[in-house]
């Protein structure tokens, strides 16, 4: 008999912690959405804490999307972002060319509507910041990128 | 991959909490009140990540990170999957592995790599009971429709390990770049799947004379939204798809499929770009041409049907249709970066696949290729299973080294060290892997 009474005590202590712990989660969370809900559309402030902003400009980037913000932002964002992440513009290189025959074909196969004369400005964009960098036919390993760490073996 | 590159659970919350909600669990969230509408397939699949299902999600308010998660600053899991994976793509979701967390010999489903065309169908909309699978097509005798548990006991069941590898795996190495998914190296797995032979289901249904082709249709559903649009309808010649390997499967390393990679059915050709090994498969067609379903045409995986220079321009008809992936090789431990002392001796394995081949030998090098020395190579466990290797390596003095591996086939053909033939979309990178290490 001692043991499932033991047993109950326990879900009914982990039960008690779970609704105590989703009750602050909620009441922070309602705090945390009703802050969201009233803060203006924020654009460069200088009061308030700077992360809260979603829209800020660090560095020449758009911490929201990761884009470069200079002209043409404003139109690969309405236009491209609309369908896919700023991911698949962040990691791809291209010439002028290359980015227009993206567009030609997402427009061909894709459902991407008719830029009109928005096109020229948003492969300018894309030219601009996001040409191909000269690599040759096999690039060293990113170091950078290697995270270095003690390996330890037996011998 | 840089660390920088994978995107964490704050940021994407930060950025748009609602878009969040919806990509990440299907919340959909109520405009006015921003009270998340959790559905079941939400719940399930915040319950995957939390480790327990959620009580009270019903409540629980839009566009909030879990607490159990919020002081997590690891990249973010996609539910089902490891936290580490790389998240390429959020819509559609595209992930990789990198190369340490494929180290078993089977690659389990949680870092089981994930490349998505459209958008997967909501875990709430797969009911088990009223999944079917219809057969069809011009070059079928008697169109037929099975029920998931019609194809379970009506046919032989068998399980096979079966390597998936992306047609694009290592497209970032290409200059000048391809676009697409930057996959790395990491667009790879092998995993011991379960379900029918296609070959009994279409015999079943009876295969025309004229039959050239299969073609799949799956519930996945088009990045636009557009319901008349498919996002991906891909397949095989006849010959392949006849194979004994060739499976209609419903379960991945003896549990069902994960959601992300097709739950509750999908096709599974070994060696061949993944994209033909239709997910969430409800329709097959048998052809009497080559399937002209969507990204089987124009240059999607396709590469020029004869060699061109770096940066050419390639017409649609002189490009050919991928068939079997090239051999190739990864190293899965020791994972980039090592540190060793002077005089110890570094153990490496990994693995490697052939496409339809098998893989005759692979070979270590630790001096950029001057010269190699063989691994130790396992048989595959049966015909398209990557096969593993290891070694135990000396080095000669203190300094950086990189160890490199390479892979030969059946043919005698070799991984190259530099990037193989560039092709506009960058497909069947299969240079060789390679690891840096230090010593002393």
């Amino acid at each position: 008999m001692a043991k499932p009474n033991l047993l109950n005590s326990f879900l009914v202590l982990t039960q008690l912690v779970i609704v105590a712990g989703t009750i602050l989660l909620i009441y922070h969370a309602f705090g945390e959405s009703w802050k969201k809900s009233i803060a203006p559309v924020p654009m460069a402030t200088s009061s308030g804490p700077v992360e809260e902003d979603p829209e800020r400009v660090e560095n020449g980037i758009h911490m929201e999307t990761g884009l470069v913000y200079a002209e043409g932002f404003d139109l690969v964002r309405a236009n491209c972002l609309a369908c896919h992440s700023s991911k698949l513009i962040l990691q791809n290189r291209a010439s002028r060319a290359g980015w227009q025959q993206m567009i030609d074909w997402m427009q061909a196969t894709q459902g991407l509507w008719d830029l009109g004369d928005k096109e020229p400005k948003i492969v300018d964009y894309l030219a601009e910041y996001y040409a191909p960098k000269e690599i040759g036919r096999r690039a060293n390993l990113d170091l950078n990128a290697v995270e270095w760490y003690i390996l330890d073996l037996e011998n | 991959m840089a660390k920088k590159q994978k995107r964490g659970l704050h940021e994407w919350y930060a950025n748009d909490p609602i878009e969040a909600d919806q990509q990440l669990w299907g919340r959909e969230s109520h405009a006015s009140t921003r009270r998340g509408f959790l559905k079941t397939s939400a719940k399930i699949a915040m319950g995957l990540v939390l480790g327990a299902p959620m009580v009270y999600a019903e409540h629980f308010p839009a566009g909030m990170i879990p607490a159990a998660l919020a002081h997590d600053d690891r990249p973010f899991a996609l539910p089902g999957k490891h936290p580490d994976l790389i998240v390429l793509n959020d819509r559609p979701i595209n992930a990789e592995t990198p190369p340490h967390l494929l180290d078993d010999a089977l690659t389990p489903a949680d870092v089981f790599f994930v490349r998505n065309n459209g958008i997967p169908p909501e875990l709430t909309q797969i009911d088990l009971q009223q999944w079917t699978l219809s057969i069809g097509g011009e070059s079928v005798r008697q169109p037929k429709t099975y029920s998931l548990a019609e194809l379970k006991s009506k046919f032989t069941t068998h399980t096979y390990q079966l390597t998936l590898e992306c047609g694009g795996n290592g497209r970032k190495e290409f200059n000048p770049p391809a676009k697409g998914n930057q996959w790395s190296v990491g667009a790879v797995g092998c995993a011991a799947w379960t379900g029918v032979r296609l070959r009994d289901v279409l015999q079943d249904a009876g295969i025309k004379a004229d039959a050239q082709y299969i073609g799949y249709y799956g519930r996945d559903t088009h990045l636009s939204g557009d319901p008349n649009k498919v996002p991906i309808s891909r397949g095989v010649p006849m010959t392949k798809a006849l194979e004994d390997e060739s499976l209609i499967a419903w379960a991945m390393n003896g549990k069902d499929l994960p959601w992300l990679n097709g739950y509750p059915l999908r096709l599974v050709f070994g060696g061949w770009p993944a994209s033909c090994s239709g997910k969430w498969l409800t329709r097959i067609d048998v052809r009497n041409r080559v399937h002209d379903g969507q990204k089987m045409g124009g240059q999607s995986y396709r590469v020029p049907c004869k060699p061109v220079a770096p940066g050419a321009k390639v017409p649609d008809e002189e490009m050919c249709i991928i068939e079997s992936m090239p051999v190739k090789s990864l190293i899965t431990y020791p994972r980039s970066g090592a540190t060793i002392r002077s005089g110890q001796q570094l153990p490496i394995r990994g693995h490697a696949w052939g496409g339809d081949l098998a893989v005759q030998a692979v070979e270590y090098s630790i001096d950029f290729g001057a010269s190699w020395q063989p691994c130790e190579l396992s048989a595959p466990a049966n015909r398209l299973a990557w096969q593993h290797f290891k070694a135990r390596i000396a080095f000669p003095q203190p300094g950086y080294y990189e160890v490199w591996a390479r892979a030969t086939d059946s043919e005698g053909r070799m991984q190259p060290m530099l990037l193989p033939g560039w092709n506009p979309k960058g497909y069947l990178n299969n240079a060789c892997h390679r690891i840096a290490v230090k010593v002393g």
